[in-house]
């Protein structure tokens, strides 16, 4: 039995097929994915099909021609100002909302009938008021993203450990101070996992945005590339997304454990 | 220097009553040892005594002055040690200090000063969470010490610690003592804690609270835990409280 092995059931998980351990199987399976892929595309010869080695090549193409770069430039604005505008509005609206009674009874019956709205639902609305240009967009993006910074703000400062506060009020600490020594850091983490479900959504956000408005981004080049059924070059803005997707809530993830390390000890023991 | 006149506190919609006119002074420099069932208000008098709560009744003096807040020449040692977990042994330390508006030049000093007298020199840089219990309740020591508070609240410090570190801690808080001879507060439900710190030993019924007896405990200071456990007076007073304190437990629990 290999030593991986061994560790894995020392962890308590069960037994990695061949001893591999978990990346080694995780790369194995997208290669197998990625290779029946191919092999299937091949052999259709369809026009509403694609394989792998086609959307490399589609992908260098839009990249050498500028064109990707020109919609992702497009999108990404729209993505980080909306986002921006999120986190700038949302977490102190959300501390407020946790600190302050008669404001969590206020804002509390918006909150949860937006939330809880399908928000595609709205965008005609805000197209027809709005327009079509970036505007519109950062709005609807903004939408997609602050439910999750405001809630998740909000239950961390519900959130935070009350035996801390009678301690700071123990030690004459102002209202303020209490603020920034003791709510800020016991929510970050909650904050922070708001963001990173924010910037899922925001994703979602901006390419219907780009649909409904088809000017410009990565959803404009989806749809454009769908009505002429180039599929190779439909799916390089896909696979982008995706990208975008997972480096982003990845960093998010990363900086969670970082900012409270305290919180993954008993895990890690 | 700590005077509790005649307080009494109802907790909930029912009013179930907590503490029922109790009083006590502590007067400079001495240790108070307050031990009873649990449940029976200990810990809501001392929250009394640091203005944290109210009483319904009765007023609380410190140093002449009647407590209606939390002020800064009372400060507390909590039994869940409540320390920020965000913030490092150094910063725990400087926290009071630091909330009272004092510069970090200016309190680099007095940190420094309370690192070294609980022992905690070479951890400045660590977090809670990386420290053993006994490690964390020396920084919430250091902590309540740093702000030169004249009188210092122990609620139950070492109740969470494990019997070897709890003996240790004993020691360690006599010691700090004798350099820093604070009026003390102490909460416990330890009879051989209560014995080995106090200069007196205040009884507590069971709920509501009232004060039942109050002991000299007579051994001279400075005092060696385990020389004290060995002598006859520990043990006499140690049989004459466990007597008292059973009949209020068994009573507790309704017989």
């Amino acid at each position: 039995m290999s030593a991986v092995a061994e560790q894995g059931r020392a962890a308590g998980r069960r037994e990695t097929v061949a001893g591999l351990p978990p990346a080694g199987i995780r790369f194995l399976s997208v290669m197998v994915g990625l290779v029946a892929w191919e092999a299937y595309g091949r052999a259709l010869h369809s026009v509403i099909f694609t394989y792998p080695s086609a959307v490399v090549r589609a992908g260098y193409e839009l990249i050498v021609s500028g064109e990707l770069q020109f919609y992702l430039k497009s999108s990404v604005i729209v993505l980080s100002l909306g986002l921006v505008l999120a986190i700038v509005l949302g977490i102190p609206l959300g501390i407020l909302m946790g600190r302050r009674a008669v404001i969590e009874h206020a804002v509390d019956p918006y909150v949860n009938a937006l939330y809880a709205t399908p928000l595609v639902a709205v965008i005609p609305v805000i197209v027809v008021w709005l327009g079509f240009q970036t505007k519109a967009k950062v709005v609807l993006v903004f939408l997609f993203c602050i439910f999750p910074i405001l809630i998740n703000t909000y239950q961390g400062v519900k959130n935070t450990d009350s035996r801390l506060v009678e301690v700071a009020r123990s030690f004459c600490s102002k209202e303020w101070r209490l603020w920034r020594d003791l709510i800020l850091p016991s929510s970050a983490p909650f904050i922070l996992a708001g963001i990173r479900l924010a910037i899922g959504r925001g994703l979602i956000g901006m390419v219907v945005a780009e649909f409904y408005t088809t000017i410009t981004g990565l959803g404009y080049m989806i749809v454009q590339y769908a009505n002429t059924f180039r599929m190779d070059r439909l799916f390089v803005p896909v696979v982008v997304l995706m990208i975008m997707g997972v480096v982003l809530t990845g960093v998010l993830r990363h900086l969670e454990r970082r900012i409270a390390p305290w919180l993954y000890v008993a895990r890690e023991e | 220097m700590v005077a509790i006149k005649q307080v009494s506190k109802s907790f909930g919609a029912s009013r179930t009553e907590a503490l029922q006119a109790c009083t006590l002074d502590v007067p400079a420099h001495e240790i108070l040892c307050v031990i009873g069932p649990s449940g029976c208000g200990k810990t809501t008098l001392l929250r009394i005594v640091d203005g944290l709560i109210r009483a319904d009744r009765g007023q609380v003096f410190v140093n002449q002055t009647e407590v209606t807040a939390p002020r800064p020449d009372v400060a507390m040692v909590f039994q869940h040690f409540g320390l920020l977990p965000w913030k490092t042994v150094y910063d725990n330390v400087a926290y009071g200090l630091r909330v009272q508006g004092r510069a970090d030049a200016d309190l680099a000093d007095a940190v420094s000063r309370y690192i070294d007298l609980i022992g905690l020199r070479g951890f400045e840089k660590n977090y809670p969470y990386q420290l053993s219990g006994g490690m964390q309740q020396r920084v919430g020591l250091a902590r309540a010490l740093a702000v030169n508070p004249e009188v210092l609240l122990m609620d139950e410090p070492f109740g969470s610690l494990d019997a070897q570190t709890r003996e240790l801690m004993q020691e360690e808080l006599l010691r700090v003592w004798r350099s820093q001879p604070k009026t003390m507060l102490f909460v416990t439900h330890s009879i051989d804690e209560a014995v080995i710190l106090g200069d007196r030993v205040a009884l507590m019924t069971r709920r509501p609270g009232r004060v039942k007896e109050i002991l000299e405990v007579g051994i001279a200071r400075p005092r060696d835990p385990e020389t004290v456990r060995r002598s006859t007076r520990y043990l006499e007073l140690r049989e004459h409280i466990w007597h008292q304190l059973k009949v209020e437990v068994v009573g507790g629990n309704g017989q």
